[in-house]
């Protein structure tokens, strides 16, 4: 496929995406200088990134080129492996969220995950939902009632499971999990939303209805997604980030722009190479 | 000509696979068989040595002395409960916390150790768990306790409960776990509301397992429990428990106390088989309510 073919392909997924010409806007996490290792092995090098508010920012690249490690380092759920190490700062809101003083799991308050596989809890779907809400100390029924109908409208999935809240969240197909799992994020108030390839175990229906999620939760939420689907990302995102490995394997940020800027005219050789896919 | 004779000749092999997968099979069967005849033999055997002294007064009476028809085994079912249920609120809890911070904590110092601590315990001979609880309970009260007897059954009752447990939290899904600590929930919360539940139905299981196993002990209750001979349910005293009171009843020589060693055998094989099939029909019910499977 000849580049000017390809980048009429994203032109085309670009055309759908009415927001592309995101404006100027805050920035809500600041990455930077950011290196992550596994024991000895360094898996993100050196990546600093403006993630701006209320904007979908996608991660794209081959896998294993460190695209979730960094992510995780976005609400610190990179500290859950052992011998794992962080160099570098995340900002949220121009506050490390590494700084000594600072509670994870307030970290993981403001900044939600929904991850590669749905991953309900084996309870009712009320119960799912209502999981994070009562860490946090709400236990009124009426309050939780209209966290429940808040979140699961949110995940756009109310209607579906208005009438069978009680029911196992097991009960529901894939990309009903997905949703409630998006809804269980959101039943905090994060501010921030990350979504860890969310809808690749799902069918292309199933994908869609996540996509037209993200699109409405835009407004209210900042979403950072990683994604192997280059379609996906120029559909879905304002802004792109494109990693790749260096020569010692580790993730470097090639390039990061708004989402048309990327797919229609890189800057990189790196970038084209792969949204065009010649590379490797 | 020459696809012919090969495909005549991998006739032949179909015909000698054939006949081998059937002798394997057979076998297989046949060893199938041999591991379940005895159990069916034992309680074949015991329900009709057993089963034919049993009566209402059996369940509801004390014993009563050589000689003297009646009399039941009250006090020793109602000692096994208490003597069981106490073992059980000692290890059941212990096991459960350590099973979670083993699980969690695989390869630290603490976690080697316990782990290899309760292998080593799980091959300790019960008579010798019976010898300690002796030393640790009987010999500072100066008299045989129930809760001496309860001690000993606690012992024996942590490495299984303990394993089967750890094994069953290893078996939930790593992002279960992680989907809980994503929502701002701390490590024993996401063990407690999260792995917990998830691991329920393997747990009961395990739980079941050990209760089954320290029920039926026979060694370690004569140094504990000692048997009494009268109802007791106070902790300190002496008291009766099932397998002892086989035991006694089966070394005597008298019929009538022979006859009551079956029945009493008779009752607790057939308590144990029905907590087992309970705990069962129990996860049986919860998985589809749950849709587990």
């Amino acid at each position: 496929m000849s580049t000017n073919q390809s980048l009429r392909i994203f032109t085309r997924a670009l055309a759908s995406n009415e927001t592309a010409d995101a404006p100027t806007t805050t920035v809500k996490m600041r990455v930077t200088n950011l290196n992550f290792y596994y024991g000895a092995f360094r898996a993100v090098a050196d990546v600093s990134l403006d993630v701006p508010d209320r904007r979908i920012t996608a991660i794209i690249g081959s896998s294993g080129c460190g695209k979730s490690t960094l992510l995780r380092t976005l609400n610190r759920m990179g500290d859950l492996v052992p011998n794992a190490r962080v160099e570098g700062d995340v900002l949220l809101d121009d506050e490390s969220i590494y700084a000594p003083n600072v509670d994870v799991v307030d970290v993981r308050r403001r900044v939600g995950m929904v991850f590669q596989r749905p991953n309900p809890f084996p309870k009712s779907i009320y119960d799912n939902v209502t999981f994070g809400p009562r860490l946090l100390g709400v236990n009124h029924r009426a309050d939780l009632d209209a966290i429940v109908e808040k979140s699961l409208r949110a995940a756009a999935l109310w209607d579906e499971v208005k009438e069978k809240l009680h029911e196992s969240g097991f009960a529901l197909s894939g990309g009903q999990q997905q949703r409630l799992c998006i809804a269980r994020a959101l039943a905090v108030e994060p501010e921030v939303v990350l979504m860890d390839e969310p809808a690749s175990a799902l069918d292309p229906i199933a994908t869609y209805k996540i996509e037209e999620l993200m699109h409405q939760l835009r407004d209210e939420y900042t979403i950072v997604i990683v994604t192997h689907n280059m379609q996906q990302a120029a559909r879905a995102s304002d802004f792109t980030a494109f990693m790749n490995m260096n020569a010692q394997r580790a993730g470097t940020l090639v390039e990061f722009g708004p989402t048309k800027e990327i797919f229609t005219n890189p800057h990189q050789k790196e970038t084209e190479d792969y949204i065009t896919g010649r590379f490797g | 000509m020459s696809q012919a004779m090969s495909l005549r000749a991998s006739r032949t092999r179909y015909a000698l696979r054939k006949f081998i997968n059937t002798l394997m099979l057979s076998l297989t069967g046949l060893a199938t068989l041999f591991a379940i005849i005895p159990l069916v033999w034992i309680v074949v055997y015991i329900t009709r040595e057993g089963g034919r002294y049993l009566s209402v007064d059996f369940f509801t009476q004390l014993p009563t002395p050589v000689g003297v028809p009646g009399g039941g085994i009250v006090n020793s079912l109602v000692g096994s409960l208490i003597v069981v249920g106490i073992a059980c609120l000692i290890a059941i809890p212990i096991s459960l916390v350590a099973a979670l911070y083993v699980a969690d904590h695989p390869t630290t110092p603490l976690g080697v150790l316990v782990r290899f601590s309760t292998d080593v315990l799980s091959g300790v001979p019960t008579i010798v768990v019976g010898m300690f609880a002796y030393a640790l309970v009987v010999l500072p009260q100066r008299h045989f306790s129930a809760l001496a007897g309860s001690v000993a059954l606690a012992v024996i009752m942590v490495p299984p409960v303990l394993r089967t447990t750890e094994e069953m939290l290893k078996l939930v899904p790593r992002n279960l776990r992680e989907g809980s600590l994503a929502l701002g929930a701390s490590n024993w919360k996401t063990s407690l509301q999260v792995l917990l539940p998830a691991a329920l139905n393997g747990i009961v299981t395990g739980v079941m397992l050990g209760i089954a196993r320290v029920a039926g002990e026979t060694a370690p209750m004569i140094f504990t429990a000692f048997g009494n001979p009268f109802f007791n349910t106070d902790l300190s005293q002496p008291i009766a428990t099932l397998p002892q009171t086989i035991f006694v009843y089966a070394i005597s020589p008298y019929q009538d106390w022979h006859a009551k060693a079956w029945a009493t055998a008779f009752v607790l094989i057939a308590a144990v088989l029905g907590l087992n099939i309970a705990a069962r029909l129990l996860t049986w019910w919860r998985t589809r309510r749950l849709r587990l499977a």
